[in-house]
């Protein structure tokens, strides 16, 4: 059984269509691991398993038919799946069951990816560490009193502790980059627009993609493929065909191609020792599998961060008013109808969200719109206009992905600030819309270090062939079982 | 910075009834983090264009055909409380008097 587990999605899939393995075998098996899960990794799983008797949520084909094959997918718990308990991780959900599917969850069940569960995060997806779940910290399955990264830090954790052999999260300054770099994954945030948004709980609309955590490259572009295949989506009206069928990578090689070392993100003095350590040696590995690699700078990118904590939180504050005890979820209060929203709105939501919601509102509020919002859409463009400048010149642009490696659990609880920083190289690429993937390059202290590659606007197939040939030179184990046992920490 | 009194107005203006050692705790981090924001004052960004959003489409729009909308008793059957035609709520007079 444990030679199951240890398929990548795409392996699993080829064993299923072989003929070697039955989609509700496959199914039992992460089943199994997921219920006796001790991360903390899953919030919901299902009574009746979708896909246990060969169908799907959405009525699809029989799964092992499917260009999935039935292998099953952890969903982060910001998904809205019919039915299903779906929380964001906030008090404020309790109970709420959708009357509708999101539609990237419906498009890989009906590729034949059944939903496996849902998994934890940080409160709406606002966090770097999943410690402000409103349900439980998830544990790190490389080091347990480490945390999985945030936001999308379940599906992370479920992904590498072998509960669940692929996952979406979601994305807005570096939610599914961040923790697949701590937990030793590949995480790929999509262009903006290219998943529909429809079904997924809103935190920063003009920034929230959704994207896959998986084993290797391959993996996710598997699923990148059937979650833009269907096109825009009419009930996003922000959504955009993809302009090209996603590849599954084979390239070995990276001659010819141009990479940009962006100066001011891998300089920084945020960037730990470690760290900054794997990723030198990433790009020396660039140069020998015949890439170009030279310094590049955009100026307003190390800005990301303010420009972002103050976006970001805007959007927020106007996408939480929605909650407010009348249609569904907590209602708290027993006196009039303002207090009832403010009760509910007290007791429904953490520390975190609360922080963002004030910022937020602040930052929109009569007298200091111009100097905080304003401002931060000026920078916005600047940043996009820094990458659009760097590509001229180069064909991708490269990062670590996070300053640091897991922290422990409670480390940067106290300080908003520092938690807040984790998010330093990851939210560039998020104002300015830019698919970017994280790919697992070493260790540091026996930690996981990701590498951040980004390109321009839907060069994702491109982004995934130099990610795959880098992955297959750096031949990172993703099983923290084994890595910890003696993989030699470039 | 940011002092106890703007916590207040904010809290009000995001519906939050924030305890008094929430609104302490918020000032503080608030300021902190606002102190790091302000750095974005010293650039000079004077004529350079707001971005609201990053894929430059134009109004998306679609037929106006009817089609069925999800049915009542389907969106009421989440609410905390409901009756037969519509949500519950407490008399909203009391914003009425807050607002007038």
């Amino acid at each position: 059984m444990s030679e199951l587990v240890d398929l990548t999605a795409a392996q699993a899939a080829e064993s299923v269509r072989a003929g070697d393995l039955s989609p509700a075998e496959l199914l039992s098996a992460y089943r199994e691991r997921a219920e006796a899960d001790e991360l903390g990794a899953f919030l919901w799983l299902p009574e009746d398993p979708p896909g246990a008797a060969g169908e799907t949520v959405a009525g699809a084909p029989a799964a092992g038919d499917a260009p999935l094959a039935g292998v099953p997918l952890a969903v982060k718990d910001i998904f809205c799946v019919e039915g299903a308990p779906t929380t964001a991780a906030s008090l404020i959900l309790e109970g709420y069951r959708p009357p509708y599917t999101a539609t990237a969850v419906e498009r890989l069940a009906a590729a034949g990816a059944p939903m496996l569960g849902k998994t934890n995060m940080d409160e709406f997806a606002m966090g770097s560490s999943n410690e402000n779940s409103a349900y439980a910290p998830v544990r790190n399955p490389w080091s347990v009193d480490r945390v999985p990264g945030g936001s999308s830090g379940g599906s992370a954790a479920a992904v590498a502790g072998g509960l669940a052999p692929w996952s979406i999260g979601t994305d807005t300054g570096g939610s599914i980059r961040q923790p697949a770099s701590l937990c030793g994954l590949v995480g790929l945030k999509p262009t903006y627009g290219a998943v529909s948004r429809y079904g997924m709980i809103a935190f920063a609309s003009s920034l929230d993609q959704c994207g896959p955590i998986t084993r290797d490259v391959t993996d996710a572009a598997l699923l990148l493929r059937h979650l833009v295949a269907g096109g825009r989506d009419p009930c996003d009206s922000t959504s955009v065909d993809f302009p090209e069928e996603i590849q599954l990578p084979s390239s070995e090689r990276l001659d010819g191609l141009r990479v940009g070392v962006v100066s001011e993100l891998s300089e920084a003095s945020t960037i730990d020792t470690g760290v900054k350590a794997v990723f030198d040696a990433t790009l020396e590995r660039i140069e020998e599998l015949g890439g170009g690699v030279e310094q590049i700078s955009l100026p307003h990118s190390e800005h990301g961060l303010s420009a972002y904590y103050v976006l970001a939180p805007a959007e927020a504050s106007a996408n939480l008013s929605r909650y407010d005890g009348v249609r569904f979820g907590l209602r708290s209060g027993d006196g009039d109808l303002l207090s009832l929203y403010e009760r509910t709105r007290a007791d429904g939501f953490g520390d975190e969200v609360k922080r963002r919601i004030m910022l937020g509102t602040y930052a929109l509020s009569s007298g200091y719109y111009e100097a905080y919002y304003g401002r931060a859409q000026r920078v916005r463009t600047k940043i996009a206009e820094d990458f659009r400048a760097a590509f001229e010149r180069v064909d991708l642009v490269v990062t670590p992905t996070s300053p640091s490696v897991a922290f422990r659990l409670g480390e940067r609880t106290a300080d908003p600030m520092a938690m807040y920083m984790s998010d330093f190289c990851t939210v560039p690429m998020s104002l300015a819309g830019l698919p970017a993937i994280s790919i697992p390059a070493g260790l540091s202290e026996g930690l996981p270090v990701g590498f951040q590659i980004t390109g321009p606007a839907f060069s994702e197939n491109r982004i995934l062939a130099a990610a795959h040939a880098l992955a297959q030179a750096i031949g990172f184990d993703s099983s923290p079982a084994r890595g910890k046992a003696g993989a030699p920490a470039r | 910075m940011i002092d106890r009194e703007q916590v207040l107005h904010v809290a009000r203006l995001a519906r939050l009834d924030l305890t008094k050692a929430e609104v302490e705790r918020m000032a503080s981090e608030l300021s902190g983090v606002l102190d790091h924001i302000e750095r974005i004052a010293e650039l000079d960004l004077d004529h350079v264009e707001p971005t609201s959003h990053v894929v430059a489409l134009e109004n998306v729009l679609r037929p106006d055909e009817p089609r069925p909308s999800l049915p009542r008793e389907r969106a009421l059957a989440d609410a905390p409380d409901a009756t037969d035609s519509g949500f519950r709520v407490p008399s909203p007079g009391a914003v009425a008097a807050d607002a007038s």
